[in-house]
């Protein structure tokens, strides 16, 4: 038991949980704690929107497999976070948000939670059906505690978001402080190891099955579990799709990877899904974009579902065989027993399917067309990023190219939002993933209109030195609701248009940044170099078409075996 | 009003602020029809015990345990199947009763019901009455002939039966 203030407790529970970076920005309901960050090693990172503070901590967090911290003054401060709280929520990434508030009733202060106080707002109210689970602190005493099962609740089981709200004056208030590292939650006891009978009975369905795919989700990534889903793949040679949110999870440029499912996935996943007699998904949550109607997915195949949060089993889709548990734990075992029967049918029919499946539906762009388009720019990406290059993306069309044209080879190094769409997450995503991976490249796929929803944080970038690489396929309109406008409301354009504002290369330029323009497929590629040599952020904006479609596509209301387009 | 599909569901949660938002708010945000909640302390000090009517199928009820067992405030569901449980709900009703003669056959029918008069005034009786949320269904009919003035039901809390119960570790 120690004696000191509330912050002081504060900053020492979090270098305790071996926090080395916060993003934030300060008010006068946190002043004590920044008044802290003077003596402690923790990096701060002053962003310049709260959103961006959520999203950068989001970004650490999913590149980095640690936690990832936000700070916020209380009011505005606090409620500027609810975006970035919502995405990590959907995403089941893990962050701590903390947040000032007014003060609680106390000898010397007037003001107290509850009058309407300046800069008040009910934060814990606000963000309870968005967060795991959430504290506002009632005492000083409680911070220590309260911080080390924040840290656990959001790191354990199925992660997500936490947020602790702490009036002010807990923050100057002196208390004993207790920084045992004793957990005890009654209510959450996070289970993940398998049930053997569950890993028998699902090995037996997989030894028999004729056309296994296995479907793999965010929950694979979350886990660490992507070389152990390799051995599942190659040792059952079956081939791998994955979620939107999974994808990173198995190389996609591997033999057995089918791509993403989905109303835009590759249209091999969707295919081979359909055609599949045993599915094995692991951590995935059948999402209604993944899975399009739910009559027509996987409707011939025995389904095997393995998720550590016991609440997905059955939500979206009936299963046969539930395993609620770690996906590595779980992997591990299955694959224990397959390798012990010792399987290896080597070309099965299967295998020479799925390998004419590719060849026929997954043809590379064109090389005689030399004209901007994603497809092109894309592939062409792929070949100049080394391997290791963090990839992160806006949201809309862009988005989906990405998923579709960009081959992610490794686990954490595709990061996007795929259950919220929050337009404006990926470029402070790529500021936190840079600051979780210094050495890697890192680079935001974005749109026009999703990168000016937090375009600001140029400015944090440029002056934290943290260079990371954005490239804005620039086509004028807030692409994807064209598309739908196109396709579903008889071209009746309403509301999409961008114009040519800004200049992207001059705002680059008055931020600090390096602005660079790329009009063929060979300047392209030279911008791209330029950037990953450069140690400042660059900006590359590429006019392209504002008519082009994602496709293929599976029209709203249609099962993911009805998609229409080519790839 | 109960129904065939009604089930209940019993909690044992964290007796602090805002545990009742959050489930409330999980129920409205998932689109769960709750019917009734009724809660109150337990045996053990910080635990509070929470029992919830809604109507659903038995997918439907099966998800709210699961996403109820999400929540970190909740320790402890269980589904309590009807045939296995106690379960009781009270109502307080104000009845007119202006003459001798409609006083006496309110309070017959109370009687019958094992209802008590708590409470007489010149113009009303107060009746209390506990019993399955059915029994307080038709002892309400009954007393709609004699016009109520003023209704206030607990909504129905519940235990098993025989010595099962709904423990918590320590
Ligand atoms: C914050 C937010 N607002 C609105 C939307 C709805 N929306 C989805 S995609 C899209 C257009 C995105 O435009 P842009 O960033 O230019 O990307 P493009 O589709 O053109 O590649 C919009 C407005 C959203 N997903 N997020």
């Amino acid at each position: 038991m120690t004696e000191m203030s509330g912050a002081k407790a504060l900053i020492k529970s979090l270098e305790k949980q071996k926090v080395d970076v916060i993003f934030g920005i300060l008010g006068g309901a946190v002043l004590p704690i920044y008044d802290h960050f003077l003596n402690s090693e923790i990096r701060h990172i002053l962003c310049r929107h709260e959103q961006g503070a959520a999203h950068a901590a989001e970004g650490y967090a999913r590149a980095s497999g640690k936690p990832g911290v936000c700070l916020a003054t209380s009011g505005p401060g606090a409620t500027n976070l609810v975006t970035g709280i919502a995405n990590a929520y959907m995403d089941s990434a893990p962050i701590i948000a903390l947040t000032g508030q007014v003060p609680t009733t106390s000898a010397n202060t007037t003001y107290m939670i509850g009058r309407d106080s300046f800069q008040e707002a009910d934060i814990v109210g606000i963000t309870s059906p968005i967060t795991k689970y959430n504290f506002q602190l009632k005492t000083a005493a409680e911070i220590p505690e309260t911080v080390k099962n924040a840290f656990y609740i959001a790191t354990t089981g199925r992660p997500g978001p936490v947020l602790i709200d702490i009036p002010k004056n807990l923050q100057t208030e002196i208390a004993e402080m207790d920084f045992s590292d004793k957990i005890g939650i009654k209510g959450y006891k996070p289970r993940s190891k398998p049930h053997p009978l569950q890993i028998k009975k699902a090995v037996k369905l997989l030894m028999k099955a004729e056309k296994p795919v296995i479907l793999s989700g965010g929950g694979v990534i979350i886990s660490n579990a992507a070389n152990e889903l390799l051995k599942t793949a190659e040792a059952l040679i079956a081939p791998v799709a994955t979620s939107f949110m999974g994808k990173g999870s198995f190389p996609e440029n591997h033999p057995l990877s089918i791509g993403c499912i989905g109303m835009h996935g590759n249209p091999v996943a969707n295919k081979l899904l359909c055609e599949a007699d045993v599915v094995l998904a692991v951590g995935t949550r059948f999402s209604d974009r993944a899975t399009g109607t739910l009559d027509t997915f996987c409707s011939s195949a025995k389904k095997i579902h393995i998720d550590i949060d016991a609440a997905e089993i059955g939500k979206n889709i009936e299963v046969d065989i539930p395993i609620v548990a770690d996906a590595k734990k779980t992997l591990r075992e299955i694959n224990n027993r397959i390798l012990k029967q010792g399987k290896n049918r080597e070309d099965t029919p299967w295998k020479i399917r799925v390998k004419e499946t590719k060849q026929q539906l997954n043809q590379p762009p064109n090389k005689n067309d030399k004209s901007l388009n994603p497809k092109s720019l894309l592939f062409e990406l792929r070949k100049i990023l080394p391997n290791d290059t963090i990839v992160t993306t806006e949201v809309g069309q862009n988005q989906m190219w990405s998923a579709l044209y960009f081959n992610a080879l490794k686990p954490r190094t595709f990061i996007s939002s795929g259950g919220l769409g929050t337009m404006g997450f990926g470029f402070p995503a790529a500021i936190g993933a840079k600051v979780a991976c210094p050495n890697k490249p890192v680079v935001d796929i974005a749109g026009d209109g999703s990168f000016r929803m937090t375009e600001q944080e140029l400015a944090t970038s440029v002056t934290e030195d943290i260079p990371v690489i954005v490239i804005v396929l620039n086509n004028s309109v807030l692409g994807m609701v064209a598309q739908w406008q196109r396709l579903f409301f008889k071209k009746r354009y309403s509301a999409i248009k961008l114009g040519n504002s800004p200049d992207f290369v001059k705002l680059a330029e008055a931020y600090g940044a390096q602005g660079l323009r790329a009009e063929s497929l060979k300047e392209f590629s030279e911008a791209v170099k330029k950037a990953l040599k450069s140690d400042v952020t660059t900006v590359i904006d590429i006019p392209i078409s504002s008519e082009e479609d994602v496709t293929p596509m599976v029209p709203p209301g249609c099962g993911i075996n009805a998609q229409v387009g080519k790839y | 009003m109960e129904t065939s599909n009604t089930k209940v569901i019993a909690a044992i949660v964290e007796n602090k602020p805002g545990v009742l938002q959050c489930i409330a708010n999980m129920f409205r945000r998932r689109g769960f029809n709750i019917e009734s909640i009724t809660v109150g302390h337990t045996e053990k000090k910080g635990l509070a015990r929470m029992t919830i009517t809604l109507s659903g199928d038995d997918k439907t009820i099966e998800q709210v345990v699961k996403q109820m067992n999400k929540l970190i405030d909740v320790i402890k569901v269980n589904y309590l199947e009807k045939e296995n449980i106690v379960a009781r709900e009270l109502a307080l009703v104000k009845v007119k009763a202006l003459d001798s003669k409609t006083r006496s056959d309110a309070i017959n029918c109370v009687e019958v019901f094992r209802g008590r008069v708590v409470d007489v005034s010149p113009e009303s009786l107060t009746i209390e009455i506990t019993g399955t949320s059915h029994k307080i269904d038709a002892f309400l009919n009954l007393m709609r002939s004699y016009g109520i003035m003023e209704l206030a039901r607990t909504g129905l809390t519940a235990l098993s039966r025989g010595a099962k119960s709904i423990s918590v570790d320590e």
